[in-house]
C-alpha cells in the first residue's frame, strides 16, 4: 500500500539533492577558473548558433523580396536573369548523376558487406580509396572531369561530363551510407532466408536491400544535397551556358553555377540574393528529408 | 563521534523507491560494510554519501545526511565534500595518463602546484596503497598498462592523494582475483587507522574478514545494522539469517 | 540448378567490379593529373614552379611560380583554423556535456544545416557582408586574407563540431566520474580527463577541417582578392591554389593550362598528405582506445 502512495507522491517530493544555483556559486567561488571555462564554452556554442541564424536570416531578408515571377521565367535573358533553366539543368544533372553513381555505390557496398571476407586486404584498399576520394576537393574533380570526360572522351563541356564528374565525387558518400545501412540489417534475416533455401542473390535483393532501403535512401538524398550545392567541379565540365540544356551533350549551368556567375559579375546582386534563397531552401529541404528518413529507420530499428 | 549520520532518508529513481527510511550512523576509523543481494540499494546509498547520485537523472533524495554534523546536501561545497569523501569504483578507472599524473590529478585539482610537493604526495600515496615498490620505476608509464589489481590499488592511491577523511569502496574487489583481493583487504585494515572506510560488498566473507560493522539491506530497506560479529553470529532478523546462511541472494 | 549457380557467380563478379570502381577512380585521377601536370612542372623547372614568386603567364617569356599561392593557401587555412578550431571544439564540448536535451534537439540539427549550406552561398554572403565589414573596420578594399579566413573558419565549424563531438561522446563515463569523485569541478573533469582522452578524435576533426579549408574554392575566390602576393597583413589580398585554378582555367592554353593542372597536382598532393595523416591518427586512436 505504501508503494502505491509513493508512486503518486514522487513528483511533489522536495528532494534535497537538487544542485541549487546557490550551491553552484559556492563551488565556483572557490574555483573561478571553472566558471570562466563554463562561460567560454557557452559563448562558443552561442556564437556557432548565432552565425547560422544570422546567415540564414540575412539571406532570407535580402533574398525573399527578390523572389519575383521574373526570376522563375521559363527563358533566361539578361533582363529577367531567370534561374528556371538553371533549376531544370540542376534537376537533369542530379538524376543523371544518381543513375550513374547509385548502382555502383550500392553494388560496392553489397560486395564489401555481403561478399568480402573479414580482414580482406582488398577491402582495406577499397575503404582507403573511398576515403581518399571523399577527401579530394571539388576543384580537383573539376580538373579531372575536364581532362578526362570533356577532353579525352570528347564529350565536350556538357551535362553528361558534369554528371560523370559528380558521380565519382558522390560515390564514397553512397558507398558509406549503404554500407552502414546494410550492416544494421540483423544477421537473423540472412539466416532466416538461407534457412528457407533462398540463394545469396535472392536474399540480398528480396530481404537485405528492402530492409536497408531507408538508410540507403537517406544517403542518396544526402548526396543530392551535395550535387545541388556543387560549383567548382562543374564549372569546367558542364559549363556556364545560360539556357536549358537541349540534350545531355550540351552545356548548361546548374543553380549553384548560376549563382556563382551572378555573384562574380556583380551586376545582378538582387537576383543573386533571390537565387541564394532558392538554393538554401532546396538544400535544407533535401537535408531535412534525408534526416527524416534516417530517423524513421532509427525508430523502426527500436521496434 | 559519528562520522556519517543518515536520518530518515528516502531515495527515488523516477517512480521507483530505491531506499526506504534509512537511519544509519557510521563511526570514525572503522570499516563499515553494506551487504545484501544485488538491487537492494546498498550501492545507491554509498553513492549518496559523496553526492555521485546527483549525476543520475530522476534521482530524488529526502532526509538528512551529515558528515561530522554538517549537512552535505546543504551549503557544503560539493567539491570539498568529494575531497573529504573519496571513492573507489567497482571497476578500476585510472585516467588514460601516466601513473604519476593519475595520482597528482587530485592534488593538482586542489591547488598543489609545487613539483617537490607533488612528488612527495605521489610517493606517500603509492606507499599508503602498498603499491609503491611495484610502480616506483614506472611512474611515467601509462596507467592503462597495469594489471587489474594494480589499477585498483592505483585508484585507491589516487583517492588517498587528496587526503580524504572517508573512503567509499563500491565493490572495489569484485572484478579482481583472490590474490589482489587479499592485498586490498589487508590494505583496508591498515588504512582504517587513519580513515573511515565504508564499503559495499557482495562477498559476505569479505565483510566478515575486515568489517567492524555491517549493515544488511534488502529491497531498499536496512534490515539490520550492528557489530559484524553479532550480525553474522546472532542475527536479530530472520531475513538476515536467511541471507547469510545462503538461503537466498 | 547450374544456371542459378552461374547467375550467383556472375553477380558476385558484378558486385566485385563495382567495388573496385573507387580504386579505378583514384588511379585514373592520379594518372590524368600527373600525366598532364608533371611534364609542365618539368618544363617550367620543378623548383622554379614550386619556389618561384613570379606568376605571369602572359609575359614573354612567361613565368609560372606558384610559391605565393602555396603560401596563400597555407595562410588562409591556418587563419581559418585559428577561428574555427577553438569555437568548434568548445561548441562540441557544449553539445556533448553541457547542452540541455531540449536545446540539443535544436542545436544539433542547426550545426548539421551549417554543413549543408553550399560553398557558393557562403562565398556570396562573405562578399556581400564580411568583405564590406572588413573594409569599413580594418581598411583595405575588404577582399582579403581576413575575409577569406573568417568565412572558411565558419565553413569548417560543422566538420570540427561533428567529429569532435562524437569523439567526446565515445570517452568512457568512468573517467569523468573518477575526476568528479576526487573533488574536481564538472569543468575541470571535462577539460582534464574527457578532452585529453578524446584528443585523437578531436585532432581527426581538425585535420578534416584543414582538408576542407585548403580545398575550398568558390567561397575563397569571391572574397580573397586573388592578388598573387604574399600578404603582409590580414587585410591584404591573397590567392590560393584553388583560386588560381578556377580563375584562369577558362581562358588558358598550352603551357599555361598545364601549369594550372600542375597547380592541381600540388593541391592533390597536399590533400593526399592530409588523408594519410588522418588515417595515421585514426589507427593510433584505435590502438590507444
Amino acid at each position: 500500500m505504501d508503494d502505491n502512495n509513493a508512486a503518486i507522491d514522487v513528483k511533489n517530493i522536495k528532494a534535497i539533492n537538487k544542485v541549487t544555483f546557490r550551491q553552484r556559486m559556492i563551488s565556483y567561488k572557490r574555483k573561478p577558473l571553472s566558471l570562466l571555462l563554463l562561460i567560454i564554452v557557452g559563448l562558443a556554442a552561442f556564437l556557432s548558433a548565432a552565425v547560422l541564424v544570422f546567415l540564414i536570416v540575412f539571406i532570407l531578408i535580402k533574398g525573399v523580396p527578390n523572389l519575383t515571377p521574373d526570376l522563375f521565367a521559363w527563358e533566361y535573358n539578361s533582363e529577367n536573369v531567370s534561374c528556371m533553366p538553371a533549376i531544370i539543368n540542376t534537376l537533369v544533372i542530379t538524376v543523371l548523376t544518381l543513375i550513374i553513381a547509385v548502382p555502383f555505390g550500392i553494388g560496392a557496398a553489397i560486395y564489401l558487406v555481403e561478399y568480402a571476407k573479414k580482414g580482406n586486404r582488398l577491402v582495406k584498399v577499397i575503404r582507403t580509396m573511398a576515403e581518399t576520394l571523399s577527401g579530394i576537393p571539388s576543384i580537383v574533380y573539376g580538373l579531372f572531369g575536364m581532362m578526362f570526360f570533356v577532353t579525352a572522351l570528347h564529350w565536350g563541356t556538357s551535362i553528361l561530363s558534369g554528371a560523370f564528374t559528380l558521380a565519382i565525387m558522390i560515390l564514397p558518400t553512397i558507398m558509406r551510407t549503404t554500407e552502414e545501412a546494410l550492416l544494421t540489417v540483423p544477421d537473423s534475416y540472412r539466416e532466416g532466408s538461407y534457412g528457407l533455401g533462398a540463394g545469396k542473390l535472392r536474399t540480398i535483393f528480396r530481404i537485405i536491400l528492402p530492409s536497408a532501403m531507408p538508410g540507403i535512401l537517406a544517403g542518396v538524398i544526402l548526396a543530392v544535397g551535395r550535387i545541388v550545392g556543387e560549383t567548382a567541379a562543374l564549372i569546367y565540365t558542364s559549363g556556364t551556358a545560360t539556357g536549358t540544356a537541349s540534350s545531355v551533350m550540351s552545356s548548361g549551368r546548374t543553380l549553384a553555377i548560376h549563382m556563382y556567375v551572378l555573384a562574380n559579375e556583380g551586376l545582378y546582386t538582387d537576383q543573386a540574393w533571390g537565387t541564394a534563397v532558392v538554393l538554401l531552401v532546396l538544400v535544407f529541404g533535401i537535408n531535412t528529408l534525408s534526416a527524416f528518413i534516417a530517423k524513421k529507420l532509427g525508430t523502426g530499428k527500436d521496434k | 563521534m559519528d562520522k556519517f549520520s543518515i536520518e530518515n532518508m528516502d531515495l527515488y529513481y523516477g517512480n521507483f523507491q530505491a531506499l526506504k527510511n534509512i537511519n544509519l550512523h557510521m563511526q570514525e576509523n572503522k570499516i563499515t560494510a553494506f551487504i545484501g543481494p544485488s538491487g537492494c540499494g546498498k550501492s545507491t546509498l554509498l553513492k549518496s554519501l559523496n553526492r555521485m547520485n546527483d549525476l543520475v537523472e530522476g534521482c530524488k533524495i529526502t532526509g538528512d545526511i551529515r558528515l561530522d554534523g554538517e549537512d552535505i546536501y546543504g551549503d557544503m561545497d560539493i567539491n570539498i565534500l568529494r575531497k573529504r569523501v573519496g571513492m573507489v569504483f567497482q571497476k578500476a578507472n585510472p585516467f588514460p595518463m601516466s601513473v604519476y599524473d593519475n595520482i597528482a590529478f587530485g592534488p593538482r585539482t586542489h591547488g598543489v602546484k609545487s613539483k617537490r610537493k607533488l612528488d612527495e604526495i605521489v610517493e606517500e600515496s603509492l606507499r599508503a596503497a602498498a603499491i609503491w615498490d611495484e610502480l616506483k620505476d614506472r611512474l611515467k608509464k601509462s596507467a592503462l598498462g597495469l594489471s587489474g589489481g594494480q589499477q585498483q590499488r592505483l585508484c585507491i592511491a589516487r583517492a588517498l592523494a587528496v587526503k580524504p577523511e572517508v573512503l567509499l569502496m563500491d565493490e572495489a574487489t569484485s572484478a579482481l582475483d583472490p590474490i589482489s583481493t587479499g592485498k586490498i583487504e589487508e590494505l583496508c585494515l591498515k588504512l582504517k587507522n587513519e580513515y573511515t572506510i565504508i564499503m559495499v560488498t557482495h562477498n559476505m566473507q569479505q565483510a566478515l574478514r575486515i568489517a567492524d560493522n555491517t549493515a544488511f539491506f534488502l529491497l531498499g530497506e536496512m534490515v539490520e545494522y550492528g557489530d559484524t560479529d553479532s550480525v553474522f553470529s546472532s542475527p536479530k532478523d530472520k531475513r538476515t539469517e536467511e541471507y547469510i546462511t545462503g538461503r537466498f541472494g | 540448378m547450374r544456371l542459378s549457380r552461374l547467375k550467383e557467380k556472375a553477380m558476385q563478379g558484378v558486385f566485385f567490379l563495382t567495388a573496385i570502381t573507387s580504386i579505378a577512380a583514384v588511379v585514373t585521377i592520379c594518372i590524368f593529373l600527373f600525366y598532364n601536370g608533371v611534364p609542365a612542372m618539368a618544363e617550367i623547372g620543378f623548383f622554379d614552379f614550386l619556389g618561384g614568386q613570379d606568376w605571369s603567364p602572359k609575359n614573354v617569356p612567361a613565368s609560372y611560380g606558384i610559391f605565393d599561392m602555396i603560401v596563400g593557401s597555407v595562410y588562409v587555412t591556418a587563419d581559418a583554423l585559428v577561428i574555427g578550431v577553438p569555437i568548434g571544439i568548445l561548441t562540441s564540448i557544449f553539445l556533448a556535456r553541457f547542452c540541455p536535451a531540449p536545446l540539443y534537439k535544436i542545436l544539433k540539427p542547426a550545426t548539421e544545416l551549417l554543413a549543408g549550406i553550399p560553398s557558393i552561398v557562403y562565398g556570396f554572403f562573405g562578399l556581400m557582408v564580411i568583405v564590406p565589414l572588413v573594409r569599413n573596420n580594418f581598411g583595405g578594399n575588404g577582399s582579403s586574407l581576413l575575409s577569406a579566413s573568417i568565412v572558411l573558419g565558419i565553413m569548417i565549424l560543422p566538420t570540427i563540431i561533428g567529429v569532435s563531438e562524437s569523439a567526446l561522446r565515445a570517452v568512457p563515463e568512468s573517467y569523468y566520474e573518477g575526476a568528479l569523485a576526487l573533488g574536481a569541478t564538472k569543468e575541470r573533469s571535462i577539460f582534464k580527463t574527457i578532452l585529453p582522452a578524446a584528443k585523437s578524435g578531436v585532432l581527426a576533426g581538425v585535420v578534416l577541417g584543414i582538408g576542407r579549408a585548403i580545398g575550398e574554392t568558390m567561397a575563397v575566390v569571391l572574397i580573397a582578392g586573388n592578388q598573387v602576393q604574399i600578404p603582409s597583413s590580414l587585410t591584404d589580398g591573397v590567392r590560393t591554389l584553388t583560386a588560381n585554378i578556377v580563375l584562369e582555367m577558362g581562358y588558358s592554353t598550352g603551357l599555361h593550362r598545364e601549369a594550372l593542372i600542375a597547380t592541381g597536382v600540388v593541391l592533390f598532393v597536399f590533400i593526399l598528405l592530409i588523408t594519410l595523416s588522418m588515417q595515421a591518427i585514426k589507427s593510433r586512436g584505435e590502438k590507444n582506445g
